[in-house]
């Protein structure tokens, strides 16, 4: 005889746990499953004095289990303490193998054979029984593992982490916390930033690596396992590292067969999507299956454990609880014209706006606890060009007009673009009726593309079909690129790889979207650079007009995407536009008078040619190839009088943001430690207050909310952030120079700065960096303050330009 | 930038390097010509009684132009140290200042009409030659020192340099240790020497015959000459220590040498420029008062 429940929760985590106690509390007759001998294995994996965390701060705690920001030890001693003291009924080693049966008369059968029933069920099974492998070459070999008990049993071994969220950090750090067991830890990140694990880590993490203890690569991306060693694709070009073990925690997916095998649909085919659920975790396609926790799509303690108190009181026929974060979400929704209950704003939101479609209703209670729903009135402005910003901005009903010349409509995102690279806003956006706008924060945004595969691909495509807009322009709708923008693939191009070789077949597009590409040609058995190609332009053209085969070899400059678009597909656009067909059958010509023009210089003036390519080539290894404006010095006409030094310092409150010595030289072409102002700034990957901008003459800068924290410091990878006091003002250049007052032109020392600072005032550290003199008649000071000419700030394109050979220039 | 990097053979001018010689196509050189070549047109032809001198209306128009220029050039140094707003460029202003300067020579001597003696108008005429020769000698290093400088350098900062020099010390203080007392006081000659004593000449010529490195140097080779080298003495290591920071200080005191050759001439030409204003002032005085 099987037994008999009212309710049988599957999974004692934080979420079953808190079920399992609600239900006790009421009275209800339940049991708890859990495939293990002990409650929340999850938390019982957590590393060995680990500190658990009890985010989001601003959401109150509803459950009868008690929980708080503490050791992973302390934590499970009072569940347990208290699991036994509310009497929950507990079964362990118990696994479910199979959920049978429908609303009120459920069996659940168990791999030991045995049998219960339940009239609803709970699953709060998480999401960690499979953790994403590792898919590279060698990635079955047995030093790969997925979990990390205890830290403390590795001594001497070079260990990589690989993964950015919370689990990969916590192991990189446990791993390199005490110094006597000698290990040489590595964490990789594939991205620049670690927008998916929680602030403290990550601070924790860049704590540690400032200390040489462990070291962070981002960019980085695992290529291959061999016993001790672990090959890795960098932004510069592949390398191999010692390795004796690695820690792969790359996330988790649900265990979506068994799920599914219940009757339980998933919104969408990817690996990371999350079952179908209603407002009350009840399962759309398995009634009476309710669904909380990770598995539900949402993985903090605190969330679970609120899930698991409300759904008890749901299935109990509490009909009137609102979630615990409802009062935060009301007043979010309050000022907003029309009358709803806050269920209806979020399922109207989710439904209007594309990009949170795939959302489940628990995640988009997270992440409108983030963002913010506004309405704006006909006409009104959202935000002006120029502005700064970077938030994304969706559209939940009625319209926008971009600069009074394109419309927005529902559903659509726009603001996307300061997403990448801090731009500042492109063009005006007011309301062409009253529209209801959601405004997604940067990091609330590269948190929901990180985690939310849809959403990221709606953002790629929105964002490729504007690029493609604005690239090939003449005339031409979102509605003539469908087909080509069908076909566009995001491709990520490791640095120096080629993505079209010359005289190969083939004839795709390839529009750079991150990073750089140089051109080189093959002439006389030596590569020649033809041109370099900054993000926001498009090669392989030719091979589409003409025909034939390429010409010319592409490869990266430094880690690029490039968005590959099909040559068929595209030609049939150009045969529908001729203004489209024209316009790159001039670009075109352009290229090919380039291409002979360098043809014929290097038949004449081959050392010329020979010196260009490898000039350019050194500036591309310099990292030029990320830079929008870098500055040049001629070290032929440099004297080393350090006035645009001086001239720095003078132009921004004292401190000087270059140093003219330091940096790299190749044949008199020096690349001083100075902001290059990359095209997508490492410095904004991580910078708390936003403070990190770009301007609208390109300019990357540091506002006055700075915290000075260091952290866009220790991002650069050209150093050339620097933390400092704000000097006080010093006397006048009269009064120095009659008198001997003040410290002079330039920088002052520190000592003068210290004796001369406002007794009793404390000034902040704070991050100092170029900012292209912006808001300053004239331009850069450094360039217009050198004496002889040999300072000069450029566009990579423009100063790598063949134009040169004519002068007969280096 | 919707195609940025297409338009390569367009791009012109603003994005290469353009030395203050030739800005603008060399404009401040053709200006300077002009003036110059007209000064000694209108002297050709200008019929002053009884011999040129600078009385005369032509003689007045060349001196105030020389007084003016005078004044002007020296402004360059104001130029230089305020960071106004505005579209000037420094660069420009050198180059002016370096033609416009050159053309006194024309316009300063056909303003004394070759009258020369003991007096102070001679005076500012000379003292205004040797700020101009000055000057001369600075343009010839600022066109040929820097490559050196840059070459000399290498990638390294004059900060890497010394900090290299305080590191070599540093090793040569410990392997210094378990030497006996006569070894260690040729060390000491090392240690305790100012590698950049020696004053002036020595900083100009880059030539330090009392340098206490290659002293110590060639004491530890006495030593250590007629022994085969093992590689495990310790004066053998203090010799290799000391090799290294002997090509570490040449590659410092080239350094050295050359901003010194690049900054001299301007404690000449700076002062020099003062008191030229002086006796111009006197000069211009001294006219108007006897006139």
């Amino acid at each position: 005889m099987a037994e008999a429940y009212r309710i049988a929760i599957v999974g004692s985590g934080p979420a079953g746990l808190s079920a399992a106690a609600r239900a006790a509390q009421l009275g209800i007759a339940h049991v708890l499953l859990e495939k293990t001998d002990h409650l929340s294995d999850t938390i019982f994996k957590y590393q060995k004095g680990k500190h658990v965390m009890a985010t989001p701060s601003q959401l109150v705690l509803r459950s009868d289990l008690d929980f708080d920001a503490g050791k992973r030890e302390a934590i499970l001693e009072i569940w347990d303490r208290q699991a036994a003291e509310t009497k929950i009924n507990v079964r362990m080693h118990a696994e479910v193998k199979a959920i049978a049966g429908a609303k009120g008369d459920f069996t659940l059968t168990l791999t030991d054979g045995s049998v219960i029933k339940a009239e609803a069920v709970i699953m709060a099974i998480g999401t960690q029984g499979n953790p994403n492998l590792l898919r590279i070459p060698g990635g079955d070999l047995p030093h790969v593992q997925y979990q990390l008990d205890d830290p403390g049993e590795y001594v001497d071994e070079h260990i990589t982490i690989i993964g950015s969220g919370d689990a990969g950090i916590e192991n990189a750090v446990g791993l390199a916390q005490d110094p006597a067991q000698r290990n040489i830890v590595t964490i990789l990140n594939r991205s620049a930033d670690f927008s998916r694990a929680k602030d403290a880590n990550v601070k924790g993490l860049f704590g540690m690596r400032d200390a040489g203890r462990l070291s962070v690569l981002t960019d980085t991306t695992p290529q291959k396992v061999e016993p001790g060693y672990l090959t890795l694709d960098t932004r510069d070009g592949e390398t191999r590292i010692r390795c004796d073990r690695i820690i792969a925690r790359m996330g988790s997916a649900a265990p979506r067969k068994f799920i599914e095998s219940c009757g339980i649909e998933f919104t969408s085919e990817d690996r990371e999507a999350f079952p179908k659920l209603s407002a009350t975790f009840e399962s759309t396609t398995a009634p009476g299956i309710y669904i909380i926790g990770a598995l539900a799509g949402y993985p903090l303690i605190k969330h679970c454990m609120n899930q698991g108190y409300d759904v008890v009181e749901i299935i109990n026929g509490n009909t009137t609880l609102k979630p615990a974060d409802e009062p935060i979400l009301e007043a979010k929704f309050k000022g907003l014209p029309r009358q709803r209950t806050v269920d209806e704003w979020l399922e109207f939101l989710r439904t209007n706006v594309e990009i949170l479609n795939d959302l489940s209703p628990l995640q988009m209670r997270e992440f409108m606890l983030d963002s913010d729903v506004r309405a704006y009135r006909i006409g009104e402005t959202v935000f002006e060009k120029d502005d700064p910003g970077s938030s994304l901005f969706g559209i939940a009903s009625g319209s926008v007009d971009v600069a009074g010349r394109v419309k927005i409509g529902r559903g659509s995102i726009f603001g996307e673009v300061g997403l990448i690279s801090g731009r500042r806003r492109g063009a005006t956006i007011r309301a062409a009726e009253d529209s209801i706008l959601v405004e997604v924060s940067r990091t609330a945004a590269l948190k929901l593309m990180a985690s939310n595969p849809g959403a990221k691909r709606v953002v790629t495509r929105i964002s490729t079909e504007r690029q493609l807009l604005q690239m090939f322009g003449s005339g031409l709708t979102p509605d003539d690129l469908t087909e080509v923008t069908s076909t566009a693939k995001v491709e990520s191009v490791s640095a120096g790889k080629a993505i079209i070789n010359e005289g190969d077949d083939g004839c795709d597009i390839f529009v750079i979207r991150v990073g750089s590409m140089v051109v080189e040609k093959n002439i006389g058995g030596k590569p020649v650079f033809l041109s370099y190609l900054p993000a926001g332009s498009y090669v392989g053209e030719m091979a589409v007009i003409d025909g034939g085969k390429r010409t010319a070899t592409v490869r990266a400059a430094i880690k690029s995407e490039v968005i590959r678009l099909d040559g068929e597909a595209f030609k049939r656009l150009l045969a529908r536009k001729p203004d489209l067909l024209d316009k790159a059958r001039k670009d075109m010509a352009q290229r090919q008078d380039l291409n002979a023009f360098v043809e014929a210089k290097k038949d004449s003036f081959s050392s010329v040619v020979d010196m260009y390519s490898s000039v350019a080539n050194f500036l591309v290894e310099q990292g030029v190839g990320e830079a929008t404006d870098v500055l040049l010095i001629d070290e032929n006409l440099c004297v080393g009088c350090d006035n645009c030094e001086k001239a720095c310092a003078d132009s921004h409150e004292g401190l000087s943001r270059l140093d003219r010595e330091a940096g790299r030289t190749y044949a008199h072409l020096h690349v001083p430690t100075s902001c290059r102002h990359c095209e997508h700034p490492h410095c904004m990957a991580d910078c708390p207050p936003n403070a990190i901008h770009r301007g609208p003459d390109g300019e990357v800068f540091i506002d006055d909310t700075c915290i000075g924290c260091g952290n866009c410091q220790r991002n650069c990878p050209y150093g050339v952030i620097r933390m400092d006091k704000v000097p006080p003002k010093k006397p006048g250049l009269l009064s120095w120079f009659l008198f001997g007052k003040g410290p002079g032109p330039g920088e002052p020392s520190h000592e003068w700065a210290y004796a001369n600072a406002e007794p009793g005032v404390e000034k902040p550290k704070k991050a100092i960096k170029c900012d292209m003199c912006s808001g300053i008649e004239g331009g850069p000071a450094c360039v217009r303050a050198c004496p002889t000419g040999a300072a000069i700030r450029v566009a990579p394109e423009a100063f790598l330009t063949v134009a040169k050979l004519d002068r007969g220039e280096g | 930038m919707a195609t940025r990097g297409v338009r390569q053979l367009a791009v012109e001018g603003g994005s290469k390097h353009e030395g203050f010689l030739r800005y603008a196509g060399y404009r401040w050189l053709k200006i300077a010509l002009l003036l110059s070549f007209t000064a000694i047109l209108i002297y050709a032809f200008h019929d002053a009684r009884p011999r040129p001198n600078g009385g005369s209306w032509y003689g007045y128009l060349l001196g105030t132009i020389g007084a003016g220029l005078i004044l002007w050039l020296t402004m360059l140094g104001v130029r230089k140290r305020t960071m106004t707003p505005g579209r000037w460029s420094l660069k420009a202003w050198t180059s002016a200042h370096v033609y416009l300067g050159l053309s006194l020579i024309i316009v300063a001597t056909l303003h004394t009409g070759f009258q020369f003696g003991w007096n102070v108008h001679t005076l500012a005429y000379v003292l205004m030659m040797l700020v101009i020769l000055s000057g001369i000698y600075g343009i010839g290093v600022y066109s040929a020192l820097p490559r050196v400088l840059s070459n000399n350098r290498g990638e390294t900062t004059q900060m890497q340099m010394l900090d290299n020099l305080r590191q070599l010390d540093r090793q040569l203080h410990e392997a210094a240790q378990p030497l006996d007392q006569r070894h260690a006081e040729i060390v000491r000659m090392s240690l305790d020497d100012d590698p950049f004593g020696g004053g002036l000449i020595a900083r100009l010529t880059g030539r330090y015959p009392k340098c206490g490195t290659r002293a110590a140097q060639a004491a530890i080779r006495a030593e250590t000459g007629d022994r085969p080298a093992i590689g495990q003495d310790a004066l053998e290591r203090i010799d290799v220590l000391l090799e290294r920071k002997e090509a570490a200080l040449a590659r410092v005191r080239q350094h050295l040498r050359l901003k010194a050759l690049l900054e001299i001439w301007l404690y000449v030409h700076v002062p020099l420029t003062f008191a030229l204003i002086a006796a111009l002032f006197a000069h211009i005085f001294s006219v108007f008062f006897y006139w």
